[in-house]
């Protein structure tokens, strides 16, 4: 018997990365700003959605990928208002990988500005997938507590862009803002934060015209 | 949890470097595993000898090196083991950092028998 001692050093997720860097440049040679939206399930990712899907309609062409274990009830939400939804239903897989958005990239209309991919409701599993984004935004809503930042570090280390959802119920719980969010910069200075509650349509606009001026940079750098 | 899902990736470089150097059997997998890598190494152990069975790195043994999160401060220079995950220097409070390890998840280096 022969042994033998290889060194490798190839990351393990390195063909996700991979794939996730192709569909990146291809999106943005299209001047489609992609925006991948992560948070625990029941955090308010399709109301944001919704809300995010009204303001743009008139004047912008979105589409949505969503990611869901189960069932198409997210994309028909979304189509619901107008806009073309793509369904990934994982069949039990936590996250979406590249590969999954390689599949529908085909389909993907050449003339959008936005495409949103909704991840499977979790805080933890999609924080290691690139999926070929622009924009990783992470949503923390009120009832899930102002001690995520640190418990769920990965998926906020990881983040461009916070946000605060269901700033509605800030009055009825005790979630200390400050403390979300001081927490949330002390392990990823760069976060842009934002509180929004999509049920009172509040402060969506400062999120949209977030996503504006990056995708006016996209443009600018891909020109 | 997606540590199964890792394996899986895993299996497909083993399989493939195998191949390339002609093994008989996986003998050895060394990983690499960041503190802020996102996956847990006592998952990755579970799923690793869940899906090794009927490959050729069924008898294989997995060894694991933790790797700690570094960061070196762009302002003053330091060099801090952090286990907190807090991005601001200890010693001048700069959160102007540069992260020198812990995020890897990486196949070090593996064993065959050729």
């Amino acid at each position: 018997m022969k042994k033998k001692e290889v060194l490798v050093l190839e990351e393990l997720l390195g063909s996700n990365k991979k794939i996730a860097s192709e569909i990146r440049e291809k999106l943005g040679k299209k001047g489609i700003l992609t925006i991948n939206i992560l948070g625990s399930p029941g955090a308010g990712k399709t109301s944001l959605l919704e809300r995010i899907a009204e303001r743009l309609k008139p004047d912008y062409k979105m589409a949505v990928i969503e990611g869901d274990i189960e069932t198409e009830r997210d994309a028909e939400r979304i189509r619901a208002k107008g806009i073309p939804a793509w369904q990934i239903i994982t069949g039990g897989a936590c996250h979406l990988d590249a590969k999954m958005i390689g599949n529908i990239f085909p389909e993907i209309p050449a003339d959008l500005d936005f495409l949103f991919i909704e991840n499977v409701g979790n805080l933890v599993c999609p924080a290691n997938y690139d999926l070929g984004e622009n924009i990783r935004c992470v949503l923390l809503s009120i009832p899930e507590g102002d001690d995520k930042p640190k418990k769920y570090p990965k998926a906020f280390t990881t983040s461009d862009c916070l946000i605060i959802s269901k700033s509605d119920l800030l009055p009825a719980l005790p979630f200390n803002l400050e403390h979300a969010q001081k927490e949330a910069l002390e392990i990823n200075p760069k976060l842009e934060i934002f509180t929004t509650s999509a049920l009172k349509d509040s402060k969506i606009n400062e999120l949209i015209e977030y996503f504006l001026s990056a995708l006016h940079k996209l443009r600018q750098k891909n020109a | 949890m997606h540590e199964l899902s890792i394996v899986a990736s895993l299996f497909e470089i083993l399989e493939e470097k195998a191949k390339e150097q002609k093994a008989k059997k996986i003998i050895s997998v060394k990983l690499k595993v960041g503190a802020l890598s996102g996956v847990i190494p006592e998952f990755l152990e579970t799923a690793f000898d869940i899906y090794k069975k009927d490959t050729i790195a069924a008898e294989s043994t997995l060894k694991i090196e933790e790797v700690p999160l570094k960061i070196r401060c762009q302002r003053c220079d330091t060099e801090i083991v952090k286990d907190d995950f807090v991005f601001i220097c200890e010693k001048c409070d700069s959160r102007e950092l540069e992260t020198l390890s812990g995020t890897e998840l990486l196949l070090e280096k593996i064993e065959l028998e050729v």
